[in-house]
């Protein structure tokens, strides 16, 4: 562990690259289904496989995903961009280099809102966004001569997120790392899923010390499934580079890779030169240029934003952050939360529901929200229920939510009536109860009206034994109070 | 613009290619003759000039997000130096 006051000394800059394959049903520069999952070598074409001869042509929907992504952070869209080569020896990229795009990315600029777990807020800057071929897949087995080869992902559209040097820890990176794929998922463009390796992330890292002019050597750490081992790399690296500046040591400029097993990185390759890649235009495909129309009806489909949704819950809702927070983490619930709000005026109730009882069935049954059977109008119902004081918050979530859930066809009021669970608040017949109850226990009552106020508890038990829990306790404690205080 | 030893053996490394030794010499004597007859471009002044990209004025060939079916599985390994049944087989790349 490093000591906390050598660590006060430095300051770290860290710059991430995510890449997101895109959700199309065909690759971007050919026909092949994108497919997660399948035989080896089986999803590709000749153009995939950069058989001569062979001509790429670009994919519509992919421009559209990367624009869209583009609208959502601020970005300045490209309105005419080319492709180029950016040339490199790898085996799972067959044609010796992967198209990509270099000085016209399609997104300039833009942001990513943050905000840590510590509340710090802040905004990221993004350099760009670009469109690009995934490469193939290397599979390099223990005791095996060869490196193995599936082409299955190469050409797939991917976008490349290239943030500003502007993250200054591992919480700010997880942080934006959770914001980016919060925004591709309420986009649909990438399912986010980083152990499947759909979004991907490199970690530029450096140190320096504090109020330094220049930026330290960056190192560049890769093969990171989660945003929690993005953390812990950067965390790894921040110490491991401290340590070796100062024993006096020189950073060296390198790739390393994250071991998530032991916490650590290890160097994978120096780099030697940079910028060795010789980028240029791509001859084969045609410049992409967006018209206002493009632009404007791309505009015109994207779908509410957390952040968006985040001011609407707080503002026109009133509910607190916190919940607002939690219901955007994900779409369908703050869709969810949205519907739900029409049919309901009790906000607050309304993300008490999803936050509680909704979100720890679709937990428990590991179904998403699409296919959860009680529709927003129902849960209204059940909530309207509890307000006009029809049935106990208890009975609402013990015994009406499991029935709706099994009979999601009958709504809130018929369980209840069906079940015999509406709440007693009849003023006449409760009173009656009470004075039974009363004349029944008249040693009780003598003792309560010598100060053994206590015994109010005793005397609610009472009357929801003999009403079964269905009386409005409120009601019930009201009229206790009054005929034991006459 | 003059290429030096050192750019034609990092050239040559960059695009996987070998030479003898021997006509070091010869290769370097004709990378700077095209060099220097490119370099007559200089000559003309492209201050105002947009880059030329493209030799076609055609612009957004694109097309619609459908898949096909792919090559079949046998056809796409048929021309492999070294395959095994799912895979092609290269040099290991890393240790």
């Amino acid at each position: 562990m490093l000591n906390p006051e050598i660590r006060e000394k430095y300051e770290v800059v860290i710059g991430l690259e995510v890449h997101c394959q895109l959700l199309t049903n065909s690759k971007i520069f050919a026909s092949d289904t994108v497919e997660f999952g399948s035989m080896p070598n089986t999803n590709v074409s000749v153009i995939t496989l950069g058989h001569p001869g062979t001509l790429p042509k670009l994919n519509k929907k992919a421009v559209e995903h990367a624009i869209k992504m583009g609208l959502a952070c601020g970005c300045h869209i490209t309105r005419h961009s080319v492709f180029a080569r950016k040339n490199y020896f790898y085996p799972d990229l067959p044609k010796g280099y992967q198209i990509s795009q270099d000085k016209t990315s399609i997104c300039l600029g833009g942001t990513i809102h943050i905000k840590t777990k510590d509340g710090v807020e802040k905004s990221i800057g993004l350099t760009r966004i670009h469109l690009e071929e995934d490469a193939g897949k290397s599979i390099h087995l223990a005791g095996e001569a060869d490196t193995l080869v599936d082409f299955n992902r190469a050409g797939t559209a991917l976008i490349e997120i290239v943030s500003e040097p502007e993250i200054r820890s591992s919480d700010e990176a997880y942080a934006y790392l959770t914001e980016v794929r919060k925004l591709v998922r309420y986009l649909e463009i990438c399912d986010g899923n980083m152990e499947e390796g759909s979004l991907r992330c490199d970690a530029n890292i450096s140190v320096m010390p504090k109020g330094s002019p220049v930026f330290g050597t960056k190192v560049e750490v890769k093969n990171m499934n989660s945003i929690n081992n993005v953390k812990r790399a950067i965390e790894y690296e921040i110490e491991r580079q401290i340590l070796e500046v100062e024993q006096g040591k020189a950073i060296q400029l390198e790739t390393r890779l994250f071991n998530a097993n032991n916490g650590q990185t290890y160097s994978m390759r120096v780099k030697e030169t940079m910028n060795d890649y010789r980028y240029f235009p791509e001859p084969d495909l045609t410049p992409l240029v967006i018209s206002e129309e493009w632009l404007t009806s791309i505009r015109q489909s994207l779908p509410s934003l957390p952040q968006e949704l985040f001011e609407k819950f707080t503002s026109k809702y009133g509910i607190p952050e916190y919940d607002a927070l939690v219901l955007t983490d994900n779409k369908e619930i703050a869709l969810y939360f949205d519907a739900l709000c029409h049919y309901t005026t009790n906000y607050k109730s309304a993300s008490n529901w999803i936050m509680g009882s909704v979100k720890s069935y679709l937990n428990e049954s590991g179904l998403t929200v699409s296919q959860f059977p009680i529709l927003p109008e129902q849960l209204a119902g059940l909530i309207s229920l509890v307000d006009s004081n029809k049935v106990s918050n208890s009975v609402a979530s013990q015994k009406i939510f499991p029935a709706m859930l099994k009979q999601p066809s009958l709504s809130a009021l018929a369980i209840a009536e069906s079940q015999n669970l509406m709440q007693e608040s009849d003023t006449n017949s409760l009173q009656t109860l009470i004075n039974e109850i009363l004349a029944s226990h008249p040693q009780k009552v003598t003792e309560y009206k010598k100060g053994k106020k206590g015994l109010l508890g005793m005397f609610m038990g009472e009357v929801m034994k003999k009403t079964g829990g269905k009386a409005d306790p409120k009601l019930t404690n009201e009229l206790l109070s009054k005929s034991l205080n006459t | 613009m003059q290429a030096d030893r050192e750019t034609l053996r990092k050239i040559a490394h960059l695009a996987r290619l070998e030479f003898n030794p021997d006509s070091e010499k010869e290769m370097l004597d004709s990378v700077n003759e095209i060099l220097t007859w490119v370099e007559k471009l200089n000559e003309i002044d492209t201050t105002h000039v947009e880059p030329l990209t493209h030799m076609s004025e055609e612009v957004n060939v694109m097309r619609e997000d459908i898949a096909k079916p792919p090559l079949p599985h046998d056809r796409a390994l048929l021309n492999a130096p070294k395959k095994d049944a799912d895979y092609f087989r290269v040099p290991k790349v890393i240790e």
